[in-house]
């Protein structure tokens, strides 16, 4: 098919190089020919510097812009020549902001004006191929490409990806009854297929378009796989739910004291556990208080769990249960909880029962965050939720991934020209070009793509013979 | 007992339509040329539909007329009815069919061969194919004569172990009524090829005196005369019409009732029939919901009254069948001259061939046309002027020629069977090219005939009309971009007749011929200086621009596809060593042996991340061996 699931060796690749839901700097990285050519689309240095005249692995300062000339965000842009860099390839690197929302919005951007996404080690590869890495390590170079990266990951996401890959199917099936109506029609001119009308064409087409530009949409919403599973950390002040956050985050981020009510506001932190992105929200405690910034803090909390999708409700086992518990445990009654029994490293002094009786034993993990132990355990819990669908998504039909949003934004952009053409009365011969091309589009989301469904479709429709 | 008969450079086994194809072109490349049939009376025969061309198939006819073959100029030659199809449809997708007298086209066809310098014919079956430190080297006939020779092409249709089945009644036989071929196959599983079968069916012919033409549809053919090959120019045609008719209640009726006598449904027939040419029984079942089918009455000649009944295509037993035939409007007397028939025979499984359609096991030996799977005259004359050549090539010691999926339909087609493999008889559709827009009927001289003239099957004429087409239409696209007019009362009064929208200020006529309703044979109303052109020159100038948008894009496209095409593979590459391909891969390629990187990306079950591991490993042996040279 038109394009095919084999990239050309000489297409600029881009990707994003940093880790997601790392906070700090965002790095997206291109290599190709056309590199140079894409930065300067989308890329304004704050000195009046023509972005070709960059000298090569210089930092230069200067904005993101989208088509409208908004500002995306600002960024520094390295520029390393061709034969001089890791790939021997043009290569720009740009290093944004940290973040889900920067990172990706550059990358969709840079996607836009003409780079594809990098497959898995293709930047080696390339290395390689053009003679930058050395013969011997040949062989590291096929496991990186052919590593599966993080299996069990991506068997989950194809089970919560489920319902949007039958979405793509159904889009698909109807796009194939246009293709499969139009084909019949010219390679069996004289069989008695009911001629398409154009009027058929152009409904199934808008029919199609509209489900596309939905799918698009819902990236766009966010998602709990691509934005983070909303996971509200909650529990009465100094319980250690900052200090478990840190251990989490494996890094001192939250201010954490002794004081009570120290953490006044919400702090969003992203983790990556099991390769499901956890988004965090710290939370200020749930109390009556007559502190203003607290009050404000409290009713965050309060909106923080009415959207989670997840509770990680921490207590103190070294006391009994107290007044701010029990209303903790009131406020969460409908949520799906996990509680961190923190602090078993000081001597017990809750009853377990009521926790068990309430929440499950298999709820409950018993952990340190002081010593660092029952994290683990902690982390499984979590994982464990997601991968049994215990959690239930608050979308179903949701695209996460930008490779499959930069599919459909060009299959949508191909049924917008068949419609166009249909319109402008263009031979159907050439509605089909594109109607095709939007219908293989779809087909590399769900590798489906198959030139025989065509005539397999044509045979089972219509009926057709000498 | 066995006798010395003569030495050849190339054998060609069958004169059906892949077989002429072949033997044509091995003979006009100059190499010494053998080609048998088991009867010189069915050379060229046309075993089934009187027709030629249609979608797709038209466009292959077209692609071996401008490779110097012969089908394209027999088919003008010998037709009665011409019709382009998909007029309307778009301009890579019209087509070319014409109705043929079969026995015309067969006997030009016999002459021409027989009229071929280099080219020698016999009747003959043969038994066997000798060879010689893995390459081919003598065929020996039913007579006892053993030929010498370099080359083989097996183009052999469908009479290897031909099986006819009529109902319950079932023989060993050849189509038409003609002797089946039953050694052939021992000798080629002896060579190692896997075989298998297929079937296929042809309708019933019947008396044109005893049907009613009055109760049908006439379909003539066109006004406007086109005809297939490049070289034929404006003739004349006196045509006659077919005749369209319905199926209807009363005879699916009959179907029904005697659905258990059909050998598709006893299991007498256990060979693959093709999807697309389902018989009226498997019609009827299949779509219980039709209340009626199609059935077109073609005439089989000029001197004959039979008539082919199109879409009666049947293995019902022959009572049944004139029942059938009756319940149809028109043919309630009609009298069946010879009984519909299926066909089953052994074919090879042809992804045991190279892209040259040479068996990967044996040097010099070919394989054309429907002993490779697919259906269809024009099919196998493709195959056949392919096979033909590089039979010759090899001969000649010189590199293979293999056009690719972008170049033409024929390149699609022998790609589809050699890296896909077929479950079916193969049948070229439009849907199966992915660059139809290029692969236009209408350059497929632009595209192929420089190619013909490099290796010798083109002959100086055609070589010289083929480039004074290509410069009056580089010409006058750079005349039209060149002259700008400007509005006018005349040129306003154009614009109006033809519906289009005013122009601001001026316009080169390329710009306004953009426009959909605006067509270059109108625009000599305001261009005085339009020169008188071909109608092919005008039509493919009207094409390039109206166009051109689609067809650049198809271009780069196609550019795109080469690049991968272009990056070569040893063919002695030994997958299995590779570390990092699947094992599904290592299998298949190991198999298919593709000679580039493309062509290794089309097998099912080579993923992306197996051509990059192919890539490195290629990269990883090409260092190592510089390494050792230095």
């Amino acid at each position: 098919m038109i394009g095919g699931i084999f990239r050309m060796i000489d297409e600029t690749i881009a990707a994003i190089a940093t880790a997601p839901g790392e906070a700090g700097i965002g790095i997206i990285r291109l290599s190709g020919d056309k590199a140079l050519e894409i930065l300067e689309k989308i890329f304004r240095p704050r000195r009046k510097l023509d972005v070709k005249n960059i000298p090569s692995r210089k930092v230069t300062y200067g904005h993101i812009i989208d088509d409208n000339n908004n500002i995306i965000d600002e960024v520094l842009a390295i520029v390393m020549r061709s034969p001089y860099s890791y790939t021997t390839e043009n290569i720009v690197e740009i290093h944004c902001h940290g973040g889900i929302i920067p990172v990706r919005k550059i990358m969709e951007l840079v996607l836009k004006s003409g780079a594809v996404i990098a497959e898995a080690g293709e930047f080696t590869k390339r290395a390689f191929l053009n003679g930058r890495i050395d013969l011997s390590q040949a062989e590291a170079v096929i496991d990186v490409i052919t590593a599966k990266t993080e299996t069990g990951l991506n068997a989950a996401l194809n089970q919560l990806e489920g319902s949007l890959s039958q979405e793509i199917k159904d889009i698909m099936a109807d796009l194939l009854t246009i293709i499969a109506h139009i084909e019949a029609s010219i390679d069996f001119p004289e069989h008695d297929i009911e001629e398409v009308t154009n009027e058929n064409i152009i409904n199934l087409a808008k029919k199609s378009k509209k489900a596309v530009i939905d799918l698009i949409n819902s990236f766009d919403e966010g998602r709990i796989i691509r934005d983070g599973l909303n996971t509200a950390i909650i529990g009465r002040p100094n319980v250690g739910k900052s200090s478990l956050l840190n251990v989490l985050l494996k890094e001192n981020r939250a201010i954490v004291t002794d004081i009570p009510g120290t953490t006044r506001d919400i702090i969003e932190e992203y983790l990556n556990i099991g390769g499901i992105l956890i988004k965090l929200i710290d939370t200020a405690g749930i109390r009556e208080t007559s502190d203003l910034v607290e009050q404000i803090g409290v009713e965050r909390t309060r909106q923080a769990i009415k959207e989670s999708e997840l509770v990680v409700f921490v207590i103190d086992m070294s006391t009994e249960l107290q007044k701010e518990d029990y209303e903790i445990i009131e406020y969460i009654s409908d949520k799906k909880t996990i509680v961190a029994a923190n602090k078993i490293d000081i001597d017990k002094k809750i009853n377990m029962e009521y926790l068990v009786n309430r929440f499950g034993n298999e709820n409950i993990v018993q952990m340190s965050a002081k010593e660092g132990t029952g994290i683990d355990d902690l982390e499984k819990k979590i994982k464990g939720l997601v991968f049994h669908g215990d959690i239930s998504l608050k979308k179903n039909k949701m695209v996460t991934n930008i490779r499959h949003k930069d599919l459909l934004e060009k299959a949508l952009e191909s049924i917008d020209r068949a419609i166009s053409s249909i319109e402008a009365d263009i031979p159907i011969d050439l509605v089909s070009v594109d109607i095709r091309e939007s219908w293989s589009k779809l087909g590399s989301i769900t590798g489906d793509t198959v030139e025989e469904d065509i005539v397999t479709e044509i045979f089972s429709k219509f009926c057709i013979g000498k | 007992m066995q006798f010395y008969a003569g030495e050849y450079d190339v054998v060609v086994i069958g004169a059906g339509h892949a077989g002429c194809e072949a033997a044509l072109a091995s003979a006009r490349m100059g190499l010494r040329t053998l080609v048998t049939a088991m009867n010189l009376d069915s050379i060229a025969m046309m075993a089934c539909n009187p027709s030629i061309g249609g979608p797709a198939k038209g466009n292959l006819v077209r692609e071996l007329d401008a490779l110097g073959g012969e089908m394209g100029v027999n088919i003008d030659k010998t037709m009665i009815q011409i019709r382009m199809l998909n007029t309307k449809k778009g301009p890579a997708v019209r087509a070319l069919r014409a109705q043929a007298d079969k026995k015309l086209y067969a006997e030009r066809m016999k002459k021409v061969l027989e009229e071929q310098e280099n080219l020698y014919v016999i009747q003959a079956e043969i038994l066997k194919i000798n060879t010689e430190n893995g390459k081919v080297a003598e065929v020996v006939t039913n007579l006892g004569a053993v030929y010498k020779c370099k080359s083989v092409v097996v183009a052999a249709g469908v009479y290897l172990r031909g099986k006819i089945v009529i109902g319950e009644v079932s023989y060993s036989g050849g189509p038409n009524g003609l002797f089946p071929a039953l050694e052939l196959s021992n000798s080629l599983e002896e060579m190692g090829l896997k075989l298998r079968r297929f079937k296929t069916g042809t309708p019933a012919r019947i008396d044109g005196k005893s049907v009613n033409l009055n109760k049908m549809s006439e379909q003539p053919g066109d006004r406007d005369i086109n005809t297939f090959s490049f070289m034929t120019g404006d003739i004349e045609l006196n045509q006659l019409s077919c005749y369209l008719t319905y199926t209807n209640e009363n005879t699916h009726k009959v179907i029904k009732d005697n659905i258990r006598r059909s050998p598709l449904y006893t299991g007498d027939i256990v060979g693959v029939g093709p999807r697309y040419c389902p018989s009226i029984e498997t019609k009827v079942i299949n779509f219980p919901d039709r209340d009626a089918h199609q059935i077109f009455i073609e005439p089989e000649g000029l001197h004959t009254k039979e008539m082919y009944v199109q879409g009666m295509s049947s293995s019902l037993p022959l009572d049944v069948q004139i029942d059938v035939l009756h319940s149809v409007p028109g043919l309630e007397n009609c009298h069946i001259m010879r009984a519909a028939y299926a066909i089953e025979y052994d074919c090879i499984d042809t992804t045991q061939l190279n892209l040259n359609l040479e068996y990967k096991n044996m040097e010099g030996l070919f394989f054309a046309g429907q002993i490779n799977g697919s259906s269809g005259y024009e099919e196998a004359a493709a195959q056949g002027i392919i096979a033909g050549i590089n039979a010759a090539l090899k001969v000649k010691n010189l590199p293979p020629f293999i056009l690719d999926r972008s170049e033409a339909y024929i390149g699609v087609l022998i790609d589809d069977l050699v890296t896909k493999g077929t479950e079916e008889p193969y049948r070229m559709m439009t849907s199966r090219s992915e660059y139809r827009l290029i692969l236009r009927q209408d350059n497929a001289d632009l595209r192929l005939t420089q190619k013909g003239y490099e290796l010798g099957v083109v002959s100086e004429e055609r070589y010289r009309r083929f480039i004074s087409k290509k410069e009056s239409i580089e010409k006058e696209l750079e005349r039209l971009k060149d002259t700008n007019i400007k509005l006018n009362q005349k040129v306003r009064d154009y614009l109006q007749r033809q519906n289009s929208s005013e122009i601001k200020g001026g316009i080169s006529l390329y710009e306004l011929l953009k426009r959909p309703e605006i067509y270059y044979d109108s625009l000599k109303e305001i261009d005085e200086n339009m020169p008188h052109l071909e109608r092919e020159v005008e039509e493919e100038v009207e094409i390039l621009i109206k166009y051109e948008g689609y067809i650049k894009k198809q271009l780069s496209q196609a550019e795109q596809f080469k690049k991968l095409e272009n990056k070569k593979v040893p063919i002695d590459m030994d997958y299995m060593n590779i570390k990092g391909l699947s094992l599904e891969a290592k299998e298949k390629l190991n198999d298919i042996k593709p000679i580039n990187l493309g062509q290794a990306s089309r097998i099912s079950g080579v993923s992306p991340a197996d051509i990059s591991v192919i890539m490195i490993y290629m990269e990883q042996l090409r260092r190592i061996r510089k390494n050792e040279k230095d």
